[in-house]
């Protein structure tokens, strides 16, 4: 359950944005997410609202982009889309595979007021 | 697929579809771009110790595992065995208890306990604020054993100059499909309690091959701490490890 650590390094991001950018209230927050981040994203949103109550990103939304997982092939040279960290190259079977995209964990955007 | 869970219901994905971006801000609100890596912080506490651990020719590993899979009892053998070799220290991240940094200092290493409370994972900071405590000899290795743990502790880095998975002959063959973002983390595999082979219906060579799906490069020792199976190859990948943090500091001092 580290997506309560998570959620709290965002709200210290959306903080430390709100004393330069001068806003009181979030209302939407931008985050991208990988597949191999190592998030769970229902329990990121459990921990958001926990996290959030009493600040000014109380009852913000949380739009989650999830960004795809991509990997390149060390035996056939092929890029692919990886949905799971353990799945075969989709061109050659094997399983020497790179990961080159997919642990993305990034806020993105803040819609304030 | 569903690309949430990796499970065959397709019905979550359509859900975590609904979550997508609305760009078009309402008419009193305004959109602010970032680009904020949310583990920023952690990582700077990290590249702290790391630049910490460089400038000593300190050796830091992060041992982690799930819960019984004998870390502190491997790691009491290593520094008895290391004894007169190198000197060594541990950081022990638990929930609760003393129990284990006790264990470590019954062998004379100097060892501190990190209580992460209802924290599941040891974090940057934590380490930097143990390492001022314990204050690791120059040229040492710091052993960090973190909470029992196979999810969590695998996105946070510490500093340290490899990741050790300790992976138990007692928990089944398929541990590295079940937690693959652990198992991509690692820099080598400890297959741990060998000694309980015959008495199990495990399959050494599966366990690796599934290791191996998830990490091709990933280097793999198969160990017991009992009856001190592979104890010689795991301490001459330490000293192997230990020899290229001294090698890079001479190299940064020369330039």
């Amino acid at each position: 359950m580290h997506e309560l650590s998570i959620c709290r390094n965002i709200l210290d991001i959306v903080l430390e944005q709100a004393a330069t950018d001068g806003f009181s209230r979030v209302e939407r927050i931008g985050l991208e997410v990988g597949p191999f981040a190592g998030i769970e994203i229902e329990a990121l949103r459990f921990g958001f609202d926990v996290v959030t109550k009493g600040s000014l990103a109380e009852g913000a939304r949380l739009d989650i982009h999830e960004t795809a997982g991509t990997a390149r092939c060390a035996d056939c040279g092929a890029s692919t889309v990886l949905l799971r960290r353990f799945d075969p190259c989709p061109q050659c079977g094997s399983h020497n595979l790179r990961v080159t995209g997919g642990e993305d964990l990034r806020v993105k955007e803040l819609e304030v007021t | 697929m569903c690309s949430v869970c990796g499970c065959g219901d397709s019905k979550v994905q359509d859900q975590a579809q609904l979550f997508t971006y609305e760009l078009a801000p309402g008419p009193e609100s305004r959109l602010i771009r970032l680009e904020r890596d949310i583990l920023a912080k952690n990582n700077a506490h990290a590249a702290r110790n790391r630049d910490h651990f460089d400038a000593r020719g300190i050796l830091a590993l992060n041992l982690m595992s799930s819960p019984g899979s004998g870390k502190t009892s491997l790691l009491v053998e290593t520094i008895r065995r290391l004894n007169d070799r190198c000197a060594c220290s541990v950081i022990e991240g638990d929930q609760q208890t003393s129990a284990d940094a006790e264990r470590i200092c019954a062998t004379g290493a100097p060892a501190i306990q990190i209580n992460t409370g209802k924290g599941c994972h040891l974090d940057g900071a934590m380490v930097e604020r143990a390492l001022d405590g314990l204050a690791p000899a120059d040229r040492s290795i710091v052993f960090i054993e973190n909470v029992g743990n196979l999810v969590c502790p695998a996105a946070f880095d510490l500093g340290e100059a490899h990741k050790v998975v300790i992976f138990s002959v007692t928990e089944g063959e398929d541990k590295p499909l079940k937690y693959p973002d652990m198992f991509a983390a690692a820099n080598l595999v400890l297959l741990s309690k060998t000694d309980l082979l015959p008495h199990l219906d495990f399959e050494v060579d599966r366990a690796i091959a599934n290791a191996r799906k998830v990490n091709p490069m990933v280097d793999l020792l198969k160990v017991s701490a009992r009856s001190g199976e592979g104890m010689d190859q795991w301490l001459a990948w330490l000293e192997a490890a230990r020899d290229s943090v001294l090698a890079r500091r001479s190299k940064a001092a020369a330039e």
